[in-house]
């Protein structure tokens, strides 16, 4: 896999891949924080940070580690790239570090990291495979700020609240009441309203997929036609 | 040969545990100054948000009393710090530690701070793991629930009011949220008790007293 096109590599991590809604990897943390706004952009920040230096990691060594030894050296490179992002943000973004609790330690176990890092990083030379995890954990993340998004909206009735948390304390105004006087709608910000709304982006997903499907098939059965037509017609030379 | 692949594999491992390891220790050494400077920081913020800087003078983070495990209803697990602020000689107010270990998960850390005149001059949680959502909101930073026990005394309401208004009590429960305001309301008690009991030891005016063990 020498070449590798970028345009191929955005689209699968964004739409045909997409790690969170189509792989279906990383479920935990993508339920457990997702109840607002906030806290998905902290963790998808989180997540596309470690995914790009393990996959980076991963990519310098491709070519000295055997298949033998290939996981237990994978997940330690992950491990460790996770506790010094974890260090990092406790020593330069402590608030948001407090928000995230257990779920930073935890990337370790999100399977996209793992997953890219064999299926990918491991492949491919070191800019693709940056590349890739850059557009993987973007993918991750805008699945999460969408599903943060629509549960702080139905279960609060507002966006983007405690912005401040993660941006500082101009944006504690960002806040944005949609509905007044809304009565929470628990179901939304409970663990089965994120299951029951990562259900409805991927029916959503693959619904977007089966018409553009139509689309194309209705692109390719036209010539087809055609050709019927030059048969019948009897001008074959 | 197998036995040759299982060594040099073996050995290629260790390599990688050692640079693994060298680099989280060279993040951490890099990191450990500015961490303890902001766990300082916002420990210091908590502590100034219950009792601001006009009304006492001198460093709560070094006027400490070191309490234990011993100490009656605060239910701490460890050593913590009791934080006196004064102004001037005068003890202006305590900043107690106490756990609350029967919140809907796991324990919740607190501290409440205790004006002379027995009197709460506010609540904080400093750690808890609720349910982001429902439990949370005893977090100042998601709610403002917390600050209803501002004014509030062994006296007001009497003991009875002490208690979520589910159980005949003065206190807002959450929406779908009862066991976490429940615990924090009953330790929030424990230590405007144990606040009262030890008044003499916490409120007493005078110098400070030396700072008792590097905790």
């Amino acid at each position: 896999m020498s070449e590798v096109s970028y345009r191929e590599l955005s689209l699968n991590g964004l739409w045909k891949n997409n790690p969170a809604i189509v792989q279906l990897l990383g479920l935990c943390p993508l339920l457990a924080v997702t109840a607002s706004v906030v806290n998905a952009i902290g963790l998808a920040v989180a997540t596309a940070m470690v995914l790009v230096c393990s996959n980076i990691s991963v990519s310098l060594i491709r070519n000295i580690v055997s298949d033998a030894i290939r996981l237990p050296a994978f997940v330690m490179i992950i491990a460790s790239a996770v506790t010094c992002i974890e260090l990092l943000m406790q020593a330069y973004t402590y608030e948001l570090y407090e928000i995230l609790g257990i779920f930073l330690p935890l990337i370790t176990t999100n399977c996209v990291i793992l997953g890219r890092a064999d299926g990918f990083a491991s492949r491919n030379s070191v800019a693709p495979a940056a590349y890739d995890g850059f557009i993987m954990g973007a993918g991750f993340g805008v699945v999460l700020v969408l599903l943060g998004a629509l549960r702080e909206l139905l279960g609060t009735g507002a966006l983007f609240a405690n912005m401040d948390l993660l941006f500082g304390v101009d944006a504690a105004t960002w806040k944005i009441t949609v509905i007044d006087d809304y009565p929470n709608f628990l179901l939304a910000i409970l663990p089965p309203g994120a299951f029951i709304f990562t259900g409805l982006i991927i029916a959503g997903k693959n619904l977007v997929d089966a018409q553009i499907k139509r689309r194309q098939d209705a692109l390719k059965a036209r010539p087809v036609k055609g050709a019927k037509r030059v048969r019948v017609t009897g001008n074959i030379s | 040969m197998l036995s040759e692949s299982i060594t040099r594999n073996s050995l290629l491992l260790a390599l990688f545990a050692v640079c693994t390891t060298l680099l989280i220790s060279g993040t951490y050494l890099l990191t450990k100054d500015r961490i303890s400077e902001q766990k300082r920081i916002a420990e210091e913020k908590a502590l100034l948000e219950i009792v601001p800087r006009n009304r006492h003078d001198n460093s709560m983070l070094d006027d400490i009393i070191i309490v234990g495990p011993e100490a009656a209803g605060l239910g701490l697990a460890e050593n913590r710090r009791i934080y006196i602020a004064r102004s001037g000689e005068d003890v202006v107010a305590a900043i107690i530690p106490v756990t609350a270990p029967d919140g809907y998960t796991d324990n919740i850390e607190l501290i409440v701070g205790v004006n002379a005149d027995g009197s709460i001059a506010g609540v904080r949680t400093l750690s808890h793991k609720e349910t982001p959502g429902l439990g949370d909101k005893v977090d100042a930073r998601k709610s403002d629930w917390i600050f209803s026990f501002n004014g509030r005394s062994l006296e007001n309401p009497e003991l009875p009011g002490w208690a979520v208004k589910k159980d005949k009590g003065v206190f807002d429960q959450f929406t779908g949220a009862t066991i976490t305001p429940r615990a924090v309301v009953a330790a929030t008690l424990r230590a405007l008790q144990y606040a009262q009991a030890n008044s003499k030891s916490l409120f007493a005016g005078g110098a400070a007293p030396p700072a008792k063990g590097e905790n």
